[in-house]
């Protein structure tokens, strides 16, 4: 079981940096959801994959009775699916408004802040 | 049976009310942040509010270091669970002494800022975005957890976007686009170690992973902290990753430029500090070749950059790139000169780099120009502004008295101490880069205010509140400069908790673990 989440971990990471790689905004933007997910899923495995119940502890005792599932990965990852989120809507709206005010989806053609002139990345760096 | 273990990993005790001074600046950051989002539109009166509340937060961190000074390493966990399971905040030294330095930086800018903007602009969420990046920026200094480290980052970030974008011009939008998505995968690459630093150790404190991280897989831990690194010098912009501070720090208006440039690559500076050296040593001497070949291409790139741009604020860009290289030169020699070097460097360029662009802001507002190819003859203008370039120029290349000059000295001995050709190619990389950072800087000089003017300089008006807050952050550098005392002293304590970590660890107070 571990090895397949890891297997589909790495399918995550390796579409997401492919995506990464193209040079259109939205494509880009793509390719970070599907990193970040990739990121959340190993957080979990790292959490160890088990068949185990959920963390609550049965009442009139102080601890559990028997295996649980470790609730810690389930709240890293909680809390990272919330601020991926964030700045996903963030970067979207901002890649729309790129859009809308440079005329530009293509990094190539997204040059305002650059001299002019100046030669395109990787020469220009 | 756990009837007896639990009550270990308890809190049963309340927290004294001393203890919250560490998280007191956060609280009142935030919850500022968040009455400025009501207070939007009162024009002068949010400024006057965003100040009293970064006076408050000043006066909160300055007993907050001298409690640290005097007693060591504080830390405080919230709900009643102790660490590794509560999460902790921690301060030692260097965490109280960078919080203090970027709220010193934040109350110079929002005074600057309150001049510089135009009245139509109040209500676009500027001061609140500014207390937001401020609680993101003191949460990164002073927690004691990774994945904390973490949240805090995007608290920054997200707060760093929303400034980027404030105005919204095209060039801005173009900027931001780099920004966003360049520092976003940092954060994820920052994640994805985090999943593995978890999985292998079973724990993201800090203290925690100091205990148990030497009995993990060496190959493995080498691996999580290479993506630490990765994920850290792309925030902090260290040479084969620097494109996007170029590319985005001249876009905004000069002050968010500024305050950018005092606070955000020196968080991502200190995270590198602290993780690599404090948390995880063993893996940082594995990757010391790494680290090493980092400085020098840095150290010496970066001013390079600087002297073949025309763009002022994008010459500035490359100066900050090569203040992360001494830093990352401190690192990579990790003696008590060192380390030390690293931390004064860093808390140096906060001030430092902050002062460059508002200065830049003075010019581009006197001149009208943002390219010096097109800029000449400002000293018969202003000439208290050719002397504030001066000084800081002076002060980044680390020429004495000022205050750049001291964490060069102590790097250049932390490099003569090292011997051997490693020490020596540190101390020429560390001098050409002072060099070249001062051709690069007086070149600016000579051509905004020394040379003639190709353009006769439009007529000036007056500096007033922008010039008075500048000043004031020049006249800090300078008098730090002159009376190094206390900051030695600082720094002496810092280093000392830097190299041998069992204060720190004893502050943050395990649980199970025999006090």
């Amino acid at each position: 079981m571990d090895y397949a989440v890891a297997a589909l971990v790495g399918c995550f990471v390796s579409l997401g940096v492919y995506l990464l790689l193209s040079r259109s905004l939205i494509r880009m933007l793509l390719g970070l959801v599907v990193l970040g997910n990739g990121v959340n899923l190993l957080i979990f495995t790292a959490g160890r994959l088990t068949r185990s119940v959920a963390p609550i502890v049965p009442d009139g005792l102080t601890q559990p009775d028997g295996p649980i599932a470790n609730p810690l990965p389930q709240a890293l990852i909680l809390t990272a699916i919330v601020i991926g989120f964030a700045m996903f809507s963030f970067l979207l709206v901002l890649s729309f408004r790129a859009y809308q005010s440079l005329d530009a989806d293509n990094t190539d053609t997204m040059r305002v802040a650059e001299p002019p002139d100046a030669p395109h990345p990787p020469l220009s760096y | 049976m756990g009837e007896l273990a639990l009550p270990v990993a308890m809190i049963d005790t309340l927290t004294s009310a001393a203890d919250w001074v560490i998280v007191l600046p956060i609280v009142l950051a935030l919850l500022g942040a968040a009455a400025l989002l009501l207070l939007r539109g009162w024009g002068r009166l949010s400024f006057i509010f965003a100040a009293l509340i970064v006076v408050g937060i000043i006066a909160c961190e300055t007993s907050l270091l001298l409690r640290v000074a005097e007693t060591g390493p504080l830390s405080m966990t919230m709900g009643k669970w102790l660490p590794p399971f509560g999460i902790s905040f921690a301060a030692d030294v260097f965490g109280a002494a960078f919080a203090l330095a970027a709220a010193v930086v934040t109350l110079i800018v929002l005074a600057y800022a309150e001049a510089d903007r135009p009245t139509e602009a109040a209500g676009d969420g500027f001061h609140s975005l500014v207390l937001l990046l401020l609680a993101g920026v003191t949460g990164s200094f002073l927690t004691g957890d990774l994945f904390n480290l973490y949240v805090w980052f995007e608290v920054m970030l997200i707060a760093s976007f929303g400034l980027m974008v404030i105005g919204g011009r095209a060039i801005q939008l173009d900027g931001a686009v780099k920004y966003g998505f360049l520092n976003f995968l940092a954060t994820t690459i920052f994640l994805l170690a985090l999943g593995l630093l978890y999985g292998l150790l079973g724990t993201l404190n800090m203290a925690d992973i100091m205990r148990v991280a030497p009995a993990a897989n060496p190959v493995a831990m080498a691996a999580v902290a290479a993506l630490l690194l990765l994920a850290f010098s792309m925030k902090a912009a260290a040479f084969p990753l620097n494109a996007w501070l170029p590319a985005s720090y001249h876009t905004p208006p000069a002050v968010v430029s500024a305050l950018m440039a005092g606070l955000l690559t020196k968080v991502g500076a200190y995270a590198l500090l602290r993780v690599l050296v404090i948390v995880l040593p063993a893996s940082r001497d594995l990757l010391e070749p790494v680290l090493v070949a980092i400085a020098i291409a840095t150290l010496l790139i970066a001013p390079l950059g600087a002297i073949a741009e025309t763009n002022l604020r994008r010459a500035i860009g490359f100066l900050v790139i090569g203040g992360i290289g001494s830093v990352l030169a401190g690192i990579s020699m990790p003696s008590t000169e060192g380390l030390g070097g690293a931390g004064l460097y860093i808390f140096h360029a906060m001030l430092t780099m902050t002062a460059l662009y508002l200065v830049a802001g003075l010019i581009e507002r006197q001149t009208g120009e943002t390219d010096s190819r097109r800029t000449g003859g400002l000293y018969a203008a202003s000439a208290s502004i050719s002397m504030l370039f001066l000084i800081l120029v002076l002060a980044t290349a680390g020429m004495p008295p000022f205050l750049g000059f001291w964490p060069k000295l102590l790097l250049l001995q932390a490099g003569i101490g090292e011997g051997g050709w490693l020490g020596a190619v540190m101390v020429v990389a560390l001098l050409v880069n002072a060099v070249l950072t001062l051709i690069a800087g007086t070149r600016l000089w000579s051509h905004i205010f020394w040379r003639t003017a190709p353009n006769p300089p439009p007529a000036v008006g007056s500096a007033g509140l922008r010039m008075v807050a500048t000043g004031a952050l020049v006249a800090l550098i300078v008098a730090v400069g002159l009376w190094p005392n206390p900051m030695f002293e600082a720094v002496r304590l810092g280093t000392a908790d830097l190299v041998d970590p069992a204060r720190y660890v004893a502050a943050v107070g395990l649980a199970g673990v025999a006090p």
